[in-house]
């Protein structure tokens, strides 16, 4: 794909209405219909009031944070254990771009987040909002197919990296998605190993 | 200015300093240990031992303020956000890059003992012998049988982990257990003995890991944290070690945040008195006298110190008589290597526990045994097999449920090996003092001018290929070569700059480690070192030192020094 088309739209996005929301997440889904919108309204409340309670973080706000985390939530739901959102990913990838990134590689980031469409996306179901981020997916992968070294990074990409480490090093990450011990006390080179087993952590 | 006297003075408190210091306090001298940093002491001072990874706001990893605040660290995995504090400040600390040079340093009590890789290796009578035979730079003055018996006596103390492999190229040491080699290592050791006839080798790392409780020391608990600093003592440090034995005996005086300008040298005796110390807080100057002084401050710092010393006798500094101080700058050169996938059945039904602090070693096998190359010397590989963990997510397709808990389980058994290659001396490859750039406190700073040649180029090529046809005779898939540059310095083990030899024409250094021009200086780190073998080099230092000690203390006795 061409990264220019990651690097365009006006910079706004904290201020639309439930209307204009409707209307990005009906674009986001192809232009297809949308039954029953108001449920889409609640959805809209349902992640301002997650705003609220979320706080910003270096360059991010409340609200972008709380836009994080239903991305990274979407990339590593809960199943039988839970999912980047209680992890707190998103307050961990504001953190991370904002203190890691270079000033280009924040601008791609930015950019992404207005590709994504904050307002169409937290309007959208967990089954749209998976289907999204899957041709998101195959688009950053192919990118990076054929990506030489110096070309900027897929904002995918960078989402999708900084969702899975914030995740897996997280406390639930490491001790509930994984197995963590601080102290093995002992090395065993060779033990069984049972299909559905989880990875045992690292440390430092 | 008053002078305090001591019996010894040594200058570093890493792995060469910590083993002056106890050797000496241990045969009775009253000794000042000289650290240019601040203190850190056992367990106490690591603030990071046991913070679980969750525990860092950028989990371990860099920031662009830290970028820029340590130009020459953020060039390699030492820039981090885990044990920053233990490496030296870029700004306070700068030097002159006349080639690029990456020089990662640790100025503070314990100095890179804290941090090192801990893989333990003794030289053999190919490296000791390798110069005179091909008649590159200078003999060394010593042989193996010089040395076994100090490697025996610190290998005891520091504890070191290996096997015993009856290898003429990697003598066997005062081993304690190894740590073996998990199922994936093991299961490719063995076809790669029986591909081989025995002459390439996969055998367990050596590591200055105790797999056997110390006095004072547990054995290691398998947390592979070891660089934030051990609570446990379950590797070799100056603290956990050296040091503790020091202090013991009542002798030793530590002395944090003495930055030494100059060693003190008497014309007339043709003896050092002592050395001018600046404290690096209070910039005061005290004058401190001994009867003997060994600088083990590193490479390139006691060299640098020497630059700087007696230089109204010799205006190139102490020890410069022979035209070779700051000389012959070498490092291992590496980065370079191949990995792949082990696909055997039975492996997905294995896995290990415990996060193991080494891994294995494969010996050098070229240019020994009737092996012909077109480059002098050899390489070794250090390397390691395991299970695929959750990064392997980021280069895969995938998002949702189904993936995130197929990622938090282990993947395929990966396995690679990077090589360590022998760098030869080069007079060309030197250190100077720059009269035009100064440090935080004043000094002139090194201007270091090294850079590999033809022979390192040629070996590079065996060093990544070697590694891919072991693999693939071994039944490894999707293997894959890397060549990711290297730089002098990087290998974190610089040596050379006042070499050893047998004529003080042509070296800095005796024999036993005295400065030819200074003989009751002892110069016992990195410096002394006439080539660089290809097997880690600080338990060299530590036998060395250990040597030298002895030496110095017998000639004390004998009124000889």
């Amino acid at each position: 794909m061409d990264i220019s088309t990651n690097v365009e739209q006006s910079g706004q996005g904290s201020s639309i209405d439930r209307r204009e929301a409707i209307r990005r997440v009906s674009l986001l889904l192809g232009g297809i219909a949308l039954a029953g919108s108001g449920g889409f309204v609640a959805a809209c409340e349902r992640a301002q009031q997650r705003a609220a309670t979320t706080t910003s973080v270096g360059t991010f706000t409340a609200r972008d944070v709380a836009f994080l985390d239903e991305v990274a939530d979407t990339i590593l739901p809960e199943t039988k254990t839970p999912g980047a959102k209680a992890a707190h990913v998103g307050a961990f990838m504001a953190l991370m771009v904002t203190d890691t990134y270079t000033p280009g590689e924040q601008d791609v980031f930015r950019a992404g987040m207005r590709t994504l469409d904050e307002a169409a996306f937290m309007a959208a179901t967990p089954a749209q909002r998976l289907s999204r981020l899957e041709q998101l997916d195959r688009e950053q992968k192919t990118y990076a197919d054929k990506k030489k070294p110096d070309d900027p990074p897929h904002f995918f990409r960078q989402m999708k990296e900084l969702a899975l480490l914030g995740y897996f090093t997280s406390e639930i990450g490491c001790t509930e998605a994984m197995r963590y011990r601080e102290t093995p006390g002992r090395f065993d080179p060779c033990v069984p190993y049972t299909p559905g087993e989880t990875t045992w952590a690292g440390h430092a | 200015m008053q002078a305090q006297n001591y019996d010894a003075i040594v200058v570093g408190s890493g792995i060469s300093g910590g083993w002056a210091a106890k050797e000496l306090t241990e045969k009775g001298l009253r000794v000042l240990l000289l650290e240019r940093g601040k203190n850190i002491e056992h367990v106490k001072d690591y603030p990071n031992a046991t913070k679980a990874p969750w525990e860092y706001p950028h989990r371990g990893g860099r920031t662009q303020a830290m970028e820029h605040d340590y130009p020459v660290l953020k060039r390699d995995y030492p820039l981090n956000e885990k044990n920053l504090d233990w490496w030296a400040s870029d700004k306070d600390s700068p030097y002159t890059e006349v080639k690029r040079f990456d020089w990662y340093r640790g100025y503070h009590v314990g100095g890179r003992s804290l941090m090192w890789g801990r893989q333990s290796y003794r030289w053999s009578d190919f490296d000791f012998e390798a110069n005179a035979r091909e008649g590159v730079a200078v003999d060394w003055p010593i042989r193996y049988a010089d040395i076994a018996q100090w490697y025996d006596y610190v290998e005891r103390h520091a504890g070191i982990s290996g096997s015993r492999e009856g290898l003429a190229q990697l003598p066997d040491g005062q081993f304690q257990p190894a740590m073996p080699l998990n199922c994936g290592e093991e299961l490719i050791a063995g076809r790669v003995k029986t591909k081989f006839g025995g002459r390439r080798r996969i055998i367990p790392g050596r590591t200055a890991n105790a797999t056997v409780a110390l006095p004072g020391r547990s054995a290691c608990q398998y947390r592979n944290a070891c660089w934030l600093g051990c609570p446990f003592g379950g590797y070799f440090s100056t603290q956990s070690s050296t040091l503790p034995a020091a202090m013991a005996t009542g002798r030793l005086t530590l002395k944090p945040f003495a930055i030494v300008t100059e060693v003190l040298y008497d014309r007339n005796t043709k003896r050092a008195t002592g050395v001018r110390v600046l404290d690096a807080v209070s910039e005061q100057t005290t004058d401190y006298k001994a009867r003997i002084i060994f600088l083990c401050a590193s490479t390139l710092n006691s060299t640098w110190l020497l630059l700087r010393s007696a230089t109204d006798v010799w205006p190139g500094g102490l020890g410069s008589s022979s035209g070779e101080l700051g000389h012959n700058l070498m490092d291992h050169h590496f980065r370079v290597g191949a990995s792949g996938t082990i696909e055997e059945p039975g492996l997905a039904a294995k896995y290990y526990y415990g996060r193991r602090p080494t891994g294995f070693y494969i010996p050098r096998y070229r240019n020994l045994f009737g092996d012909k190359r077109p480059y002098l010397r050899g390489f070794g590989y250090q390397g390691g097999a395991s299970r695929q963990g959750w990064s392997r997510a980021v280069a895969e397709l995938g998002v949702g449920g189904a993936f995130k808990d197929a990622m938090a389980q282990p993947g395929d058994w990966t396995i690679g090996g990077t090589a360590f290659g022998e760098m030869l001396p080069n007079h060309a490859n030197r250190v100077t003092l720059d009269p035009n750039k100064k440090d935080k406190w004043g000094l002139p700073v090194l201007a270091i001018d090294c850079a590999t040649g033809e022979n390192e180029r040629l070996m590079r090529k065996d060093m990544m290929n070697d590694m891919a046809e072991l693999l693939e005779a071994a039944g490894v898939k999707r293997v894959r070569t890397y060549d990711n540059d290297y730089w002098p310095g990087m290998g974190i083990h610089e040596m050379g700059t006042a070499r050893m030899g047998r004529d003080p024409k042509t070296s800095v250094l005796n024999a036993h480690n005295q400065v030819w021009d200074a003989p009751n200086v002892f110069v016992t780190d990195g410096s002394c070192m006439v080539s660089t073998a290809c097997p880690n080099p600080s338990l060299t230092y530590m036998a060395l030192t250990a040597r030298a000690a002895d030496f110095a203390v017998a000639e004390l006795k004998r009124n000889s020094l």
